[in-house]
């Protein structure tokens, strides 16, 4: 069963001028899949990524994710459903500053699904040694780099145990071999967790290492595999 | 709630300049008020102390009409020896009725053999009197303050003395007009200088009560006025309204009440000062509203705006906007506790200061009165709660904000 389904999703943007940043676009995304959507600036991959993330609602069409029509989820529905199956990894990374990297792995289990403190303990261990930031548990976000920042982003999003890891630029800041580090990172995660990671990305590393790769132009998409390339 | 409170916390360490200078304000604003509120309270304590333990007591029973005609101390509004009795019986069953003291206000005139003036006098039962208004005593100067006044004595307004050149144990004589209009003469031996105080009755003389009845003839023993100490002062009202009803009940041939019963605050004008300063108390805790409220949303908003990044982070998350709401709310909660925190920690220090430094002011006739400023739990308890309600309502609008967040464009925000 796919993880997303989407059938002629179509996102405007009403205001003076109407903007299309999304004209129908029909995808499926299979579970534990390492998938990744491209395209220049302004294209609409963020838009996409936003609408699966249930940060914004298409205008019409379908989307399901991980058996869920989401796309006529309320405001505190949706931030519901965002809790307990997508977790999100920044290009700026976003976490908080005045958590320590324990807390802030820590924080969808207690803040968003109120997981009981024992419970919370054990699985922000298992995530803190996934991602190879034991030691760094204590320190707070200022105290630590940028690469090991990302670790952390990567271990936050999926401690809540995510169907989906919804990613924006991840390596946008970090250094070639970060970035790589990080990408090899998160596709042990997918073979560890099972988790499905999409990708908003320019990063030509990121591309490479995709198992499918979605190519959005002015709001359409095609699908691009090794050695050759479909409108979808 | 805990994890709440730790990120509030944290957040306001974060911005330590802006925490520290916000709390300082708030700081300063309860400062202010609650010292404003002790040295008032001390001062209109002392002032209501003095006036009704030295001098009115706390209620007092005439006869209906007496009062509006008080200047003229009219003998034929006098109450009766009958009504009196009744009232005694009302007064001595009562059980929050620590004394009473019958009184007979006279006007008479005052001879030194050389020369004449007017003088006001309170005719009063000595024992009754002193445990009416115990603090008559430290107003006598120059007698015996333990008795007051034996009979065939009279206590002096200090003033009176001064300017008709009397001392005690000097021989004068009283000459006064009864309610029949005829004039009887009586001569009295100064026992003592009262001081005087402010207000009306606070320069009367006084003599004991069987001189003044047989200065003025009088055939039945008939009062004034009765004045009444209870055993608490903050029972005022409730007795007052008690003793009215019950001596509404007594009525003459026309039906109408024969009795009025008057608080303390009816019968000085000092009430008016009373209630300037308790105006004024309210005017300080609206600035105090108003200096926590414009600091605290100035914070928060400030807080919110950079802290969007943030907001969007937790909000894609999946924290609720209710949780963001509280988080934000917790924040401004805990400034204001803080501030009053901090501000009542200050207050009680200046108050402890101000108490050692034993300042003293004049008022009036009385001089060197010691400020003792004090200030209750209660009132310290209000304003703190005055200060984190408008910590609470000042942070509302900014953490509102912060709640209904677009995620998106707060994620996108630079």
């Amino acid at each position: 069963m796919e993880l997303v389904t989407a059938q002629d999703l179509k996102k405007t943007y009403t205001g003076d001028i109407p903007i299309e940043a999304i004209r129908g676009v029909n995808f499926t995304i299979q579970p534990a899949s390492f998938v990744s959507f491209v395209g220049p600036s302004g294209s609409g991959k963020s838009t996409l990524l936003n609408m699966i993330g249930c940060l914004d609602p298409p205008t019409s069409g379908t989307l399901t994710v991980a058996g869920q029509d989401v796309s006529l989820l309320k405001v505190k529905s949706a931030a519901a459903f965002r809790g307990k199956n997508i977790g999100f990894i920044f290009q700026d990374f976003n976490l908080i500053p005045v958590l320590t990297v324990f807390e802030n792995i820590e924080y969808p289990l207690q803040m968003v699904q109120n997981r009981p403190a024992q419970e919370r303990r054990k699985r922000v261990k298992e995530l803190l040694a996934a991602v190879g930031m034991v030691e760094q548990g204590h320190k707070f976000p200022h105290q630590i780099s940028g690469g090991q920042k990302q670790r952390v982003a990567v271990a936050r999003a999926l401690v809540t145990q995510a169907k989906l890891v919804l990613a924006d630029e991840p390596t946008a800041n970090l250094d070639r071999e970060t970035a790589l580090r990080i990408i090899a990172l998160m596709k042990d995660m997918r073979d560890k967790f099972g988790t499905t990671f999409i990708f908003s990305t320019h990063d030509p590393k990121i591309v490479e290492n995709a198992e499918k790769v979605f190519v959005i132009e002015d709001g359409t998409m095609r699908e691009s595999n090794s050695g050759g390339e479909r409108h979808v | 709630m805990f994890n709440i409170l730790k990120i509030a916390g944290r957040n306001l360490l974060r911005y330590k300049r802006r925490t520290l200078l916000t709390s300082t304000l708030v700081t300063l604003g309860v400062v202010a008020v609650l010292l404003f509120i002790s040295a008032s309270g001390s001062f209109k304590n002392m002032m209501i102390g003095q006036i009704t333990d030295s001098m009115l007591g706390h209620i007092q029973v005439h006869q209906k009409g007496y009062l509006a005609a008080i200047d003229s101390l009219p003998l034929n509004l006098n109450m009766k020896e009958n009504q009196v009795m009744k009232i005694r019986e009302i007064l001595e069953k009562h059980p929050e009725v620590e004394a009473f003291s019958p009184r007979i206000k006279i006007g008479a005139m005052f001879s030194n053999y050389a020369e004449t003036t007017n003088i006001r006098l309170n005719a009063v039962i000595p024992e009754m009197e002193l445990k009416t208004v115990p603090l008559l005593r430290d107003r006598i100067i120059g007698g015996n303050s333990k008795i007051l006044l034996q009979k065939g004595e009279i206590l002096v307004p200090e003033l009176l003395a001064k300017g008709m050149k009397v001392q005690v144990g000097d021989d004068i004589v009283l000459v006064a007009t009864n309610k029949d209009g005829s004039v009887n003469g009586q001569s009295f031996r100064v026992g003592g200088i009262v001081v005087g105080i402010s207000g009306p009755g606070g320069r009367d003389g006084y003599i004991h009560l069987e001189d003044a009845q047989s200065l003025l003839r009088m055939e039945a023993k008939e009062v004034s006025e009765i004045a009444i100490r209870l055993k608490s002062m903050g029972r005022l009202d409730t007795v007052s309204t008690a003793l009215n009803s019950e001596l509404e009940s007594i009525r003459n041939k026309m039906d109408k009440p024969v009795f009025e019963v008057h608080t303390w605050a009816r019968l000085t004008p000092f009430f008016n000062i009373v209630k300037m300063i308790d105006l004024m108390t309210l005017f300080i805790k609206i600035m105090l509203v108003a200096i926590v409220l414009v600091s605290i949303m100035n914070v928060m908003v400030m807080s919110v705006y950079e802290r969007i990044r943030e907001i969007g982070t937790i909000a894609a998350m999946g924290t609720s906007p209710n949780k963001i709401l509280l988080l934000f709310l917790t924040e401004g909660t805990l400034l204001g506790l803080l501030g009053a925190t901090l501000g009542v920690m200050v207050s009680l220090i200046a108050i402890t200061a101000l108490r050692a430094a034993q300042l003293s002011f004049d008022f009036g006739q009385q001089k060197g009165l010691v400020l003792n400023p004090t200030i209750g739990v209660a009132d310290m308890v209000a304003i703190s709660a005055i200060v984190v309600c408008i910590a609470v309502i000042g942070s509302l609008q900014p953490a509102w904000k912060a709640a209904k967040m677009d995620p998106i464009t707060a994620l996108r925000h630079t």
